[in-house]
């Protein structure tokens, strides 16, 4: 094995690289808190309260990756440049899997982004999270409606403000078919499915859906079934099933998927461009849209960013190629149940610098400069309208900021994990492929400890 | 997409410094390996030149330093192991015994979980079809394909075929076959290999992965697919080293075919079979990508290790995937002893 000829020949070769090495952690070293020189001018006049970190460093670790991520460095460029902290981002495909596992090792990031409330409540019992700060506490409660803090907040404490929200209760359809063929935009339940029956008559397949999502497969048809029984039940009976209040078979939520089955597992509505109630199982949820491009279906419900998935080229607005109405309400009197998601910045640290970052995130300044780079939606009432360009998010933030909407949040994320992530999942893929409501519903239940 | 060299530039960085840590830790291996027998090689020479010239007898190389030279070298094998196989076995034992946090001891709650949910139920069950049908199976291909081709005209070409899918990995065979069971409603052009075969034909397609349990058998396909070209190649070997005065032999006592391969190659190449079957069916009992990249579980195809995996890593029920581990782990090892046992009595033999 004389890799080396001569050894002192490879100890020389080891030693310069050694040298190397040392030489340009020096170099990165020192260029590191240059960025704060402009800290007294105008424009970083609003993060004045964020002062006095500077050449800190805060991680952030969350499920936003590519193009929306390198949005996320920009939102906050200005926030790094006037305070000298350094926020450095994060974004991962393994997300949810990962996070417990560096939490648990000891490695966890100073802030991540989690976008179930279910996770937040099993990091907090576990006192792996930070209950957040006075000030952070205090520009989320000024920020944002009471019904997103109690997503997180376990057992009395609050431990981060929402970031980003879309908004599930949308029903995409084609505006231009729509007008060619003389139908309404359905306001009711019942207008719903009379034009559903109208459009079947007519030969075309009304709706069109996809569940298929790799490992997170079946999570559509749980916003399906979610939307429902927001509509014929009361918030607090939602609420109740989400906490295990009432078990998972309980007669109403049978009644919501039985009512969710009357479009989704109906051979007369479904499945526009892909062919039985089966196939829904198999469609990706990317590709489940599609069809109402190609006049092979007229409506899908889907969130707020299936905006982003529609072929290139698609003009998404109320008088474009495709665009979304809100998914009505079966009883009109009990108000505009509106289902969505969202993210919640929660720290593993205590750190001021990290407390300053999630206050800043919090904040209105933080919203609008996110909102301006594009496709984005909070429920940040310090988001101004006139810094939302895209019509569907405009639609979505003023459904957000509306007073008579009752928000409720996506419910499989605010279930244990085994259940919201698994057993609701693979319970609705087995209802979708024809297993009936009883039995799909009895054995969520039983997985539910 | 354009690239920026100036944006990319910590991201470059880090792959230098990346790179250069590479290049340390590995150069340092490398030259420690070399230097160090070198260094008492030298050592050993000079003492002998010493000897030899004082005309002193050689001395002898002392016994307890090649005991330390051993030692030395074992290290890094029983530390790795160490760390990487047996504290971990033992730590997921104790953790198979507390609940999904880690923090409470539940006794034998999870185990008994395992054998009372009729999913998981389904989960063992499917394991068990797996482990059965797939070492058979594969085992069976490979040597009906490795008899045949057997001097044959072409061997070399006939055998990298159906070799070739282990060059494959687990996930990409189990994206080809995907598409092979592919579905598009009756109205569309079919993409699936399959689907296309039966309109051909003149039949309905089907969503081929959705119907249990034919699904499951499916799958098993993939995996007899891939593990059968393996198989072939070690039973090919041990076919070609059957003696050929036995095969002779028994030409000249008049054997027909038939008999040929149930008397002479069957127990020749017994030692060989015994060994595939084992390895197929360790690789068996450990099935995940194939399940996973396919139906992700759904559509009651899940196996142990699948299981596994989701209840300890996305549903953070750490008991539960533990248990499973466990069990995995306790089905594995009557077939690791029965290899063993079969090994050392070969050696008896031999």
């Amino acid at each position: 094995m004389a890799i080396f000829a001569r050894p002192r020949q490879a100890l020389a070769i080891v030693g310069a690289v050694g040298l190397a090495l040392s030489a340009t952690a020096c170099g990165t070293g020192s260029s590191n808190d240059s960025g704060n020189n402009n800290a007294d001018s105008a424009e970083c006049a609003p993060y004045e309260k964020y002062q006095g970190h500077s050449g800190k460093k805060v991680s952030i670790y969350s499920s936003i990756r590519e193009i929306e991520a390198d949005r996320l460095d920009e939102s906050w460029k200005q926030f790094e440049e006037c305070t000298g902290i350094s926020v450095d981002h994060e974004g991962s495909g393994e997300f949810e899997a990962q996070l417990p596992v560096r939490a648990d090792g000891g490695n966890a990031p100073d802030i991540a982004f989690i976008p179930q409330p279910g996770l937040i409540e099993r990091f907090a019992e576990r006192g792996q999270i930070k209950a957040a700060s006075a000030d952070t506490k205090a520009m989320a409660e000024q920020n944002y409606p009471a019904d997103w803090l109690k997503y997180s907040t376990v057992g009395g404490t609050f431990y981060g403000a929402p970031l980003g929200s879309n908004v599930k209760s949308f029903v995409w359809y084609s505006p231009k078919m729509f007008q060619e063929k003389g139908w309404t935009v359905p306001t009711t339940w019942d207008e719903m499915i009379k034009l559903s029956d109208t459009i079947a008559d007519s030969g075309t397949k009304p709706w069109c859906a996809g569940i298929e999502s790799g490992e997170a497969t079946g999570w559509p048809a749980t916003d399906w079934i979610e939307d429902v029984m927001l509509r014929t039940q009361t918030p607090e009976v939602y609420d109740q099933w989400t906490t295990h209040e009432i078990p998972f078979n309980d007669p109403r939520v049978a009644e919501a998927l039985d009512r969710a089955g009357t479009i989704l597992k109906n051979e007369k509505y479904v499945n526009g461009g892909f062919g039985g109630v089966r196939s829904i199982a198999t469609t990706a949820f990317q590709e489940a849209g599609v069809p109402i491009t190609a006049g092979k279906c007229a409506m899908h419900r889907q969130a707020s960013f299936y905006a982003n998935q529609w072929p290139q080229g698609t003009r998404v607005a109320e008088d474009g190629d495709v665009f979304a109405f809100y998914f009505p309400a079966i009883d009109p009197a009990r108000g505009k149940p509106v289902l969505g998601g969202g993210e919640f910045v929660v720290a593993f640290a205590d750190r001021p610098e990290v407390q300053a970052v999630q206050t800043y995130l919090a904040s209105g300044e933080h919203a609008n400069s996110r909102a301006k780079i594009g496709d984005w939606v909070s429920a940040n009432n310090k988001l101004d309208l006139a810094n939302v360009s895209n019509p569907i998010d405009k639609l979505s933030v003023e459904i957000l900021q509306d007073d008579s909407s009752v928000f409720r949040f996506d419910g499989s994320d605010l279930m244990p994990a085994a259940v919201g992530q698994g057993t609701f999942w693979k319970g609705m893929v087995d209802w979708i492929n024809g297993r009936d409501t009883a039995t799909v519903l009895q054995g969520i239940e039983s997985s539910w400890k | 997409m354009n690239f920026d060299f100036a944006d990319q530039a910590p991201k470059l960085m880090m792959l230098l410094w990346g790179l250069v840590a590479f290049a340390v830790v590995v150069g340092g291996l490398l030259f420690v390996l070399d230097a160090v027998p070198s260094f008492f090689a030298r050592r050993r020479e000079a003492q002998l030149v010493a000897a030899s010239a004082s005309g002193a007898p050689l001395p002898r190389r002392p016994k307890q330093r090649e005991g330390f030279f051993a030692l030395f070298f074992l290290m890094p094998t029983v530390l790795l192991l160490l760390i990487g196989l047996v504290v971990p076995a033992i730590r997921t034992t104790l953790l198979s015994f507390m609940d999904g946090s880690s923090q409470n001891w539940v006794g034998l709650d999870n185990y008994r979980w395992m054998f009372a949910e009729d999913a998981i139920v389904r989960v063992l069950l499917n394991t068990l079809v797996w482990v059965t049908l797939v070492p058979l199976a594969a085992t069976a291909i490979g040597l009906i394909y490795a008899v045949l081709v057997d001097k044959a005209r072409l061997e070399a070409v006939a055998k990298s075929l159906i070799f070739m899918p282990m060059a494959i990995s687990f996930v990409g065979a189990a994206i080809i076959w995907r598409f092979v069971y592919a579905y598009r409603g009756e109205d569309q052009e079919q993409i699936g290999l399959l689907n296309q075969i039966v309109v051909s034909l003149g039949g309905e397609p089907r969503q081929w992965l959705l119907d249990s349990p034919l699904n499951t058998l499916l799958l098993i396909v993939i995996m007899v697919w891939i593990q059968a070209g393996f198989a072939m190649v070690v039973l090919s070997a041990a076919i070609k080293s059957i003696p050929a005065d036995i095969v002779e032999a028994a030409r000249l006592d008049g054997v027909s075919p038939w008999q040929m391969f149930w008397q002479i190659t069957m127990p020749s190449i017994r030692p060989a079979l015994i060994v595939v079957v084992v390895t197929i069916s360790i690789a068996t009992l450990k099935v995940f990508d194939i399940v996973r990249t396919t139906t992700n579980g759904n559509y009651d195809t899940s196996v142990i290790a699948n299981e596994m995996y989701n209840q300890a890593f996305r549903y953070g029920q750490n008991g539960q995937g533990s248990a499973l581990a466990v069990f995995l782990f306790v089905l594995v090892v009557p077939i690791v002893i029965f290899q063993i046992r079969n090994l050392r009595q070969q050696r008896r033999e031999g």
